[in-house]
């Protein structure tokens, strides 16, 4: 048992852990970006016409939200021991979240007025340009924030990627807390990382979602 | 059969201990989390500013800080700093109160301000004391709308028990684990064990659905037999970004 | 609506003069309003108003919208503070208290809730508890500040029900009631709290027009029948005429006349209020 806080510790882990944090934040980017075009995509698929796309779509999507990420990082990255797990984690994040997103996308296009869809249709717009031109620009501004809200959550659920060996923060944060016996000081700098970096953006996404008028 | 699922059957008290814990964890860190949701919920709507800070402070410190780091906190560093230890389970629990009792608090908070003023008013007009408005007239109101948002915040927590095996408590998660280690099936392993939360996690859904008919029951709301199987509501989901 | 048994008799209202410490009473109106003001920002809504109203006095409020009239019974209520100048019920102010040195400060939540026990309120949207059923939305109030039993508070519960004509609605959720249904039972309901004076906002304005009599009625047979001192704020110029004494026209935050509803409607002598009545008329 150590007697205090080792400023030293805190000192010299420092470096290490913001090395992982960039992994964390590239992690935390990329899983956004494949969850916000995953999640567009699995929307629109669940206004298909045909019950043969949107129910297998429900339930996959069900499946997926229901159940943990952390059995999902690790079952995948057994069973793809081969592939860099950075990569697996990235996916993992990216499906894992798009079930929520998609989500968020089929309420926010539930949101657009349904005259908007009696107009295309009086127009003869083809599907392409209702969903393009006026069904999407419409939907996708109302749903920013809740977006925005679920990129900080997954930012928040990266240090699960430390399970299957990305090297991350949180990895870093064991691996010095493990060789220097220093667990206190790096998961307290570790978690104040978090706090600094994640309490700004979503006062940020509070003021956008005021701004967008929800 | 596969060798997995025979050995399955084979270790079944084993699983059901694992399931046992699982569950555990799942129920005492929702009750704490419950518990903390009101307490912090109530006092962000307080008219003392000591009270409100209190909140703002305790409810933003558990959501910024990620779970995770909170559950390595207490396994790992809280024994070097106050020289207790928490069992592990223990240590499951007391995180998952603390962080969605956080998240809980901000939901307490939204229903609460949810209930039109003229409601207030009207228990105002009526002579009710600050205590009775907010017990007799406020709360049941609120807690219909808490309800669905509660159903995403229990399920977001059974979701993260399997972090339980990180602390090598025997949850159903690790148990899995080595039966998959004993006959090399890694996909039917896992497949199973997020079959088995599918299943716990559309149980609770259910529970909490009666537990929002009977709510809205109380309230004179027309409620169908159907609203007991649907799943967690996508809105709220959603647009409350309640993670 | 037959009002055989009324349960509101004249003589079931305590004697006024009873209730009111004798000194300095004698004379004093039951509301007066001096030199009230009340800003909302840079918004003034009432203008150093000063106005009484006389116990047992029915007093209607018109005027344009945004004269200030509901202000004045949410003022009266203890929804709102005043900005300035003091509200004196009875001969005691209405939100503040005596301090030591015979100036006022604002009352604390012990006072008003002291204040508020003569008062009562029905509001235009109604507000009925939805969580509770009719019965209970009548009965809380008496029993958790009246202090009354429960059973004593029933069988009162039940009277007025019956005085409202709803007597088959007692386990009706609110949300099972029409608007004029769930609007009588508002009332009743400020009735169980047995107030002196009975604040009436806009009640028939939420109500489809073929329930608005009815609602009108009763309340017509409860001034008649009661010592209760009621302030309307209504569009109902039939209701102003056949229960009010007395018609207060608001314009701008203040009173610029007001007389018997008579003269008021048939001859009015201030350009305003010739213009509003044209427009409402």
């Amino acid at each position: 048992m150590n007697d205090g806080f080792d400023w030293d510790a805190v000192r010299e882990s420092l470096p290490l852990l913001l090395e992982g944090f960039r992994v964390t934040l590239l992690a935390t980017v990329l899983g956004t970006l494949v969850a916000a075009v995953l999640g567009l995509a699995v929307a629109v698929a669940g206004r298909a016409p045909s019950r043969f796309v949107t129910v297998p779509v429900r339930v996959v999507t069900e499946f997926v939200r229901s159940t943990p990420l952390l059995v999902q990082l690790v079952g995948a990255a057994a069973l793809f021991n081969t592939v860099e797990p950075l990569y697996i984690g990235i996916t993992v994040l990216g499906v894992h979240y798009a079930a929520y997103t998609s989500e968020v996308y089929r309420a926010g296009i539930d949101g657009v007025p349904k005259g908007q869809w009696e107009a295309c249709r009086a127009l003869s717009l083809p599907p392409r340009r209702t969903w393009q031109a006026v069904i999407l620009p419409q939907a996708v501004r109302n749903v920013l924030p809740a977006l925005g809200n679920y990129a900080i959550s997954m930012f928040k659920e990266t240090p699960f990627l430390a399970v299957i060996t990305v090297q991350e923060m949180v990895f870093e944060a064991r691996k010095y807390g493990a060789d220097h016996f220093a667990y206190t000081e790096v998961f307290t700098l570790a978690g104040l990382i978090f706090l600094v970096a994640s309490y700004p953006t979503s006062l940020l996404m509070r003021k956008l979602e005021k701004r967008l008028g929800h | 059969m596969s060798d997995f699922f025979s050995l399955l059957v084979e270790e079944f008290p084993q699983v059901r201990s694992g399931l046992w814990v699982t569950l555990q964890a799942t129920v005492l860190g929702a009750l704490l989390a419950g518990v903390l949701a009101f307490a912090l919920g109530l006092m962000a709507g307080s008219r003392l500013l000591l009270a409100r800070g209190f909140s703002r402070v305790v409810v933003e410190f558990f959501r910024g800080t990620s779970l995770y780091i909170q559950l390595f906190w207490l396994y790992y560093a809280m024994p070097l700093v106050t020289g207790y230890e928490l069992a592990p389970v223990a240590c499951g629990v007391v995180a998952f109160g603390l962080n969605y009792g956080a998240y809980g608090a901000e939901v307490v908070r939204g229903a609460i301000n949810s209930v039109p003023r003229a409601q207030y008013e009207a228990a105002i007009a009526l002579n009710l004391s600050p205590s009775r408005r907010l017990w007799k007239v406020i709360l049941p109101q609120a807690w219909v709308q808490m309800i669905p948002s509660f159903t995403n915040l229990l399920i977001q927590l059974l979701k993260c028990t399997p972090l339980l095996w990180l602390l090598s408590a025997a949850d159903l998660m690790t148990v899995v684990q080595t039966l998959r280690d004993r006959t090399g099936e890694t996909l039917a392993a896992y497949l199973t064990l997020l079959a088995v939360y599918f299943v716990l996690a559309y149980a609770l859904t259910m529970l909490m659905n009666l537990l929002e008919r009977s709510a809205k029951r109380r309230l004179g709301l027309a409620t169908g037999a159907s609203s007991l199987f649907k799943s967690r509501s996508a809105s709220t989901a959603a647009l409350g970004g309640t993670r | 609506m037959a009002t055989e048994p009324l349960p509101l008799q004249k003589t079931a209202a305590p004697a006024p003069q009873d209730a009111v410490p004798a000194a300095g009473s004698t004379g004093e109106p039951l509301v007066r309003f001096e030199k009230v003001v009340k800003r909302y920002g840079d918004h003034v809504v009432l203008d150093q108003l000063d106005f009484t109203v006389d116990r047992g006095e029915h007093v209607t409020l018109i005027g344009p919208s945004g004269s200030g009239k509901t202000t004045i019974l949410r003022l009266l209520m203890t929804l709102e503070k005043v900005s300035d100048g003091v509200i004196w019920v009875n001969g005691s102010p209405l939100s503040h208290v005596r301090t030591p040195g015979g100036g006022l400060k604002p009352a604390g939540e012990k006072e008003l809730r002291e204040s508020r026990k003569k008062i009562g309120m029905v509001f235009q949207q109604f507000n009925l508890f939805p969580n509770m059923k009719v019965l209970q939305n009548i009965t809380e109030a008496p029993i958790s500040v009246l202090g009354k039993g429960r059973e004593e508070a029933e069988t009162r519960a039940r009277e007025l029900l019956e005085l409202v004509g709803l007597s088959d609605k007692v386990d009706a959720h609110p949300s099972q009631l029409s608007g004029g249904q769930q609007q009588r039972v508002a009332i009743a309901r400020a009735l169980a709290m047995e107030p002196e004076i009975l604040l009436l906002d806009e009640v028939t304005s939420a109500l489809d027009p073929e329930l608005v009599a009815g609602v009108l009625e009763l309340l017509g047979d409860i001034a008649r029948n009661t010592d209760i001192t009621m302030l309307c704020v209504t569009h109902e110029m039939n209701f102003a005429r056949d229960v009010s004494e007395k018609v207060l026209m608001f314009d701008a935050g203040r009173v610029v006349e007001s007389g018997t509803p008579e003269k008021i409607f048939s001859d009015p002598s201030h350009e305003r209020t010739r213009e509003f009545l044209n427009a409402v008329l």
